[in-house]
């Protein structure tokens, strides 16, 4: 049977425990009695209001409509003066009599008035020019008020009264903060950290601020003109707020009866103590002898009311929240959560202070997890310690990192914390609100969701983002994705055994792969390519190559561009070129009215801009190999000039580079391999920074880096082993290679695969043969190098029918523009 | 969307290797033919909707072509795409006798 809700107090609280009855779908006819005219407000903004950057319609959270859309009774302006227990009804001032089978109080707090001499006007409640922060009433007051008035003082200096100072600003000259303490915000910072805000708020805002300011009376007669302070002080002004706590509203239900001591005394469930069908919640209410003050726990605390109300969930036990804060005033960053001081000898006090620039910052951990923290100056890193903060997280072992970001991956952000337009994926143009949509519509998982918007398949950087947001839109886990683990998504089945099957079966085309190894039968076009790799470096000229399992860039040997068109970078080992070989290069160019010319990243020319049609005749008169500028294969080795020309070189970088360049050149992976040879420590070839990098050093030995990387992510190679001659440098080369071939997944470069792996396990594999594997691989790369031909032979005869005619619809593609 | 067209052949099906696809022009149309591992054949608008990019360039198989600039993909037989970016057209194609015929 639908029963009769009663809800008194139309604020924050009371109105959000009514939306959250609704979307239980709680069968109530409800009737709300708020004392305020008005709709529900966010009784937050009115910070922003007085400060001019919210005007009122923004800061309605409930219009009038909403609550006749959902058939609401809203009794706004109507004040309840008692609870009649005994026979179910509240009494309002005007002595009409509702009736309830449940009823919720929510009544929240008032401003209160500190006892100073002539603060009230024996008629009208304030002296004129006084006015309490509190309600929508009070601000516009003060700003009508304010606006013919210059000087303004305000009365506390918790967060209350240094948003309303900051707010006065907006119409006043002059403001003053009084704070009867020794130090501002004294209940959420310790002293130093006060005084930091304080010498910010004068200096950087202009508030003047006087700490243990008893203000003891109010001057003036009709209108204030000043206030005096117990030393005697007295400040003229004419607007007086006064922001100095809040007092619970619970007078009326004491009197009716029901259990008050600060609070109105309520249990887990939030029904009011002793009581059947009589909830509290909100400021109003005591739970576990704690009121709170902040959004926060009222909205904890309306969730367990509304699932116990409506039967949804009877055991849903409200258990207490913790306390985070931050400031509102534009351009002083103040946060703070728990504890302001540690307690016992045991906890761990983190502190960093530079106070020339304002900035302090407090951890507190104990026994691992954080127990507080006070943040001024730089709230950078406030939403991932609220976070720590309030799940009691583990906390990174370099402690540095809760309170800078230092290198890897960027600070951490909270999903929630994000507009739903904020860009996630910088490459694709991904937003928040799209990868929320793909959740929503029941894609859970990160891969699903990722394939769907394609966010994350860019640089990769942004991975873990859009990890955390599809974990926070499917409501706390995202499904686990059974195809994590395999080597492509179209074959079910992680690499090895993946491996294992194609050599039972003697699988050496794409397609037999598919057919035997896929229940069904299905082809699955994203994963030819990764099969491709694998089955060439597997079987090497064995290797049956059908073409349609190739990329467009390995079907014609060159990168493809956004309008459709190739590039060409020649071969130049080690960035090495001579004049004649430049010369042919320009004549080409010439030639072929190459749109740009252009040195890449890896020390070679390329030519952009060249229609899929005219890369064999390119070839042939470069009459240079390829330099592989497009495959998932071995790419470059970048050199110095090291001990044949520099002043500082230990070894000759560049002949060891064009060495390994001339071995490897072309070898298929499962990522590309970028890599440089550098002839001293200064590594002015970047050998640090690359798949594997060597570096030369004094003595004529040579030091080999794997897993560097310095694209979308940057890493500083391990050091694998430093050894005495170049011939050793390349055999180690060849195997690390092949090891990694062998056994990286399809894309995952060695700056992710060498860290999975760990170096140890790596150097006992490659320079120690701890598994005895070392002839294997020698002799497997071996067989790669042996089977290496230059694509660009290729050009004679088409390798398929139309290899090379256009694909290119002929109009509306983007135009590259021509540089001259 | 699959688009009425008037009947062209386009030239003998040995001009598709297995499992590529290749671009025609048609009137004004541009239109790539792919033709599937099973044999059959399937024809779709050329230009990407995404960015122009070279649709018969792209990989496909059974079912989907992947676009070669930014991997979208689109079903083959359908023209809807599985990654939220607009349709692409579809027309009827077959091979009557070694020829590839579009249009019914
Ligand atoms: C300027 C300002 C800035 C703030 N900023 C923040 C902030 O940044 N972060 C934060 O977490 N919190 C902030 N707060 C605190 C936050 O607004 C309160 O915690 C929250 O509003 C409490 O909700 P409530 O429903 O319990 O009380 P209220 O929102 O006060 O609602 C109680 C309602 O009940 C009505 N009422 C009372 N008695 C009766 C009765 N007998 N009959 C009928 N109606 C009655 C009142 O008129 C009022 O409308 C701020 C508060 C103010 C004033
Ligand atoms: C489709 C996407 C990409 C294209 C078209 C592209 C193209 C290129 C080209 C043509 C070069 C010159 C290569 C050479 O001389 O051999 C290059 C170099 C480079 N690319 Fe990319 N790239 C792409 C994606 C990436 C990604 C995803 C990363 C990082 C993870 C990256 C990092 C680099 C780096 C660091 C270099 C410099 C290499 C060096 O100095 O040796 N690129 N890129
Ligand atoms: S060349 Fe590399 S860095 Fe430049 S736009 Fe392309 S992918 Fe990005
Ligand atoms: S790395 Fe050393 S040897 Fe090479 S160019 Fe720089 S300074 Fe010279
Ligand atoms: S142009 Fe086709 S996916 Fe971008």
């Amino acid at each position: 049977m639908t029963q009769r809700l009663v809800v008194i107090g139309n604020g924050m609280a009371g109105a959000r425990t009514v939306e959250e009855i609704l979307a239980r779908n709680g069968d109530f006819t409800i009737t709300m009695f708020g004392d305020e005219p008005y709709g529900n407000y966010n009784r937050i903004m009115l910070s922003n209001l007085l400060a001019g950057v919210e005007d009122e319609a923004g800061i309605f959270l409930n219009d009038l409509g909403w609550y006749a859309d959902n058939d609401i009774t809203l009794n706004a302006g109507v004040k309840i003066e008692k609870i009649d227990r005994a026979k179910k009804e509240v009494i309002a001032a005007d002595g009409t009599r509702t009736p309830y089978d449940k009823l919720i109080i929510a009544t929240g707090s008032s401003s209160w008035t500190p006892p100073i001499k002539g603060i009230n006007n024996p008629k009208r409640g304030f002296h004129q020019g006084v006015f309490a922060f509190r309600t929508l009433d009070d601000t516009r007051g003060m700003i009508r008020y304010a606006r013919d008035h210059e000087r303004a003082v305000v009365i506390g200096g918790g967060l209350l009264g240094l948003e309303a100072a900051r707010g006065l600003q907006n119409h006043v000259s002059e403001v003053t903060l009084l704070h009867a303490m020794g130090h501002l915000m004294e209940r959420q910072l310790d002293e130093k950290a006060g005084h930091m805000l304080q010498a910010s708020v004068e200096n950087k805002l202009g508030i003047k601020v006087v700490t243990n300011a008893m203000t003891t009376e109010i001057l003036g007669k009709d209108r204030v003109e000043g206030v005096k302070l117990a030393d005697g002080t007295v400040i003229p002004c004419d607007v007086v707020v006064i922001a100095a706590g809040i007092r619970p509203n619970t007078q009326m239900v004491a009197d009716s009866g029901l259990p008050v001591e600060r609070g109105i005394v309520v249990d887990d469930q939030m029904l009011v103590q002793g009581e059947q069908d009589i909830y509290s919640v909100g400021e109003c209410a005591q739970h576990r002898g704690n009121l709170y003050g902040l959004v926060a726990p009222l909205w904890d605390q309306a969730k367990v009311l509304a699932d116990h109300i409506t039967g949804r969930d009877t055991a849903a036990a409200y258990t207490g929240s913790k306390l985070s804060t931050k400031l509102k005033v534009a351009g002083i960053d103040v946060a703070s959560m728990g504890l302001i001081a540690p307690e016992t000898d045991d906890d761990e006090v983190i502190i960093y202070n530079e106070p020339k620039k304002g900035v302090y910052k407090q951890l507190i951990i104990r026994d691992g997890v954080l127990a507080g923290a006070i943040l001024v100056g730089d709230n950078s890193k406030a939403a991932g310690l609220i976070q720590a903060f309030d799940r009691a997280q583990a906390l990174p072992e370099e402690r540095a990192e809760l309170l800078f970001d230092i290198g890897g991956p960027a600070g951490e952000v909270k999903p929630e914390d994000m507009a739903d337009d904020a860009q996630v994926c910088n490459c694709n143009g991904v937003s928040k609100g799209a990868i929320c949509g793909v959740v929503d519509a029941g894609c859970k998982t990160v891969s699903g969701v990722m394939d769907k918007t394609r966010a994350g398949k860019g640089c990769g950087t942004c991975k873990p983002l859009v990890q955390r947001i599809v974990e926070w839109a499917a409501g706390g886990e995202a499904e686990e994705d059974p195809a994590a683990s395999w080597y492509v998504p179209g074959v079910p089945m992680p690499k090895p055994e993946l491996m294992a099957a194609i050599r039972k079966y003697e699988l050496k085309s794409v397609s037999s792969v598919f057919e035997k190894l896929v229940p069904g039968g299905e082809h699955d076009a994203k994963s030819k390519m990764g099969l491709a790799s694998l089955l060439k470096m597997m079987w090497a000229d064995q290797y049956v190559d059908e073409r349609d399992a190739r990329f467009i860039n390995d079907r014609v040997h060159g990168n493809i561009q956004k309008d459709g068109t190739f590039s060409v970078v020649p071969q130049m080992k080690g960035g090495v070129t001579t004049p004649a070989e430049l010369k042919r290069i320009a004549e080409v160019a010439e030639k072929y009215q190459v749109p740009m010319v252009k040195l890449t990243g890896g020390q070679r020319i390329d030519l952009l801009g060249i229609p899929k049609e005219q890369l064999p005749a390119i070839w042939a008169d470069l009459d240079i190999p390829s330099g592989y500028a497009y495959g998932k294969s071995f790419r470059t080795v970048k050199t110095c000039v090291g001990s044949d020309f520099c002043r500082f070189g230990v070894g000759d970088s560049t002949a060891l580079g064009i060495a390994i360049e001339e071995r490897y050149q072309g070898l298929e992976g499962p990522g590309k391999m970028k890599l440089a040879v550098t002839g001293c420590p200064r590594n002015c070839a970047e050998a640090y920074v690359k798949d594997l990098g060597v570096v030369a050093i004094d003595g004529g030995r040579w030091e080999i880096y794997v897993g560097g990387a310095a694209g979308a992510h940057i890493r500083k190679g391990d050091l694998l082993t430093t050894v005495d001659t170049a011939e050793e440098v390349i055999r180690l080369t060849g195997r690390f290679l092949q090891y990694y071939r062998e056994n990286a997944n399809w894309l995952e470069r060695t700056y992710a695969w060498v860290p999975r792996v760990g170096i140890e396990k790596i150097r006992a594999v490659v320079v120690d043969d701890a598994e005895g594997i070392a002839e294997a691989l020698d002799a497997a790369v071996e067989e790669a190098v042996q089977a290496y031909k230059d694509p660009w032979k290729e050009r004679a005869v088409p390798a398929t029918p139309g290899q090379f005619r256009t694909s290119l619809p002929l109009t509306v593609l983007p135009q590259v523009p021509v540089r001259s | 969307m699959t688009i009425a067209i008037d009947k062209t052949v386009l030239g003998p099906v040995d001009e598709i290797p297995f499992g590529e696809g290749r671009t025609y022009a048609v009137g004004t149309d541009m239109i790539a033919v792919f033709r599937l591992r099973d044999g059959s054949l399937r024809a779709v608008s050329a230009v990407c909707p995404h960015k122009g990019g070279p649709l018969a360039d792209g990989q496909i198989d059974n079912k989907v072509v992947v676009c070669p600039l930014h991997l979208y993909s689109w079903d083959l037989s359908t023209g809807c795409s599985q990654s939220g970016q607009p349709p692409i057209n579809v027309y009827p194609v077959r091979v009557d006798d070694g020829h590839i015929i579009l249009g019914d």
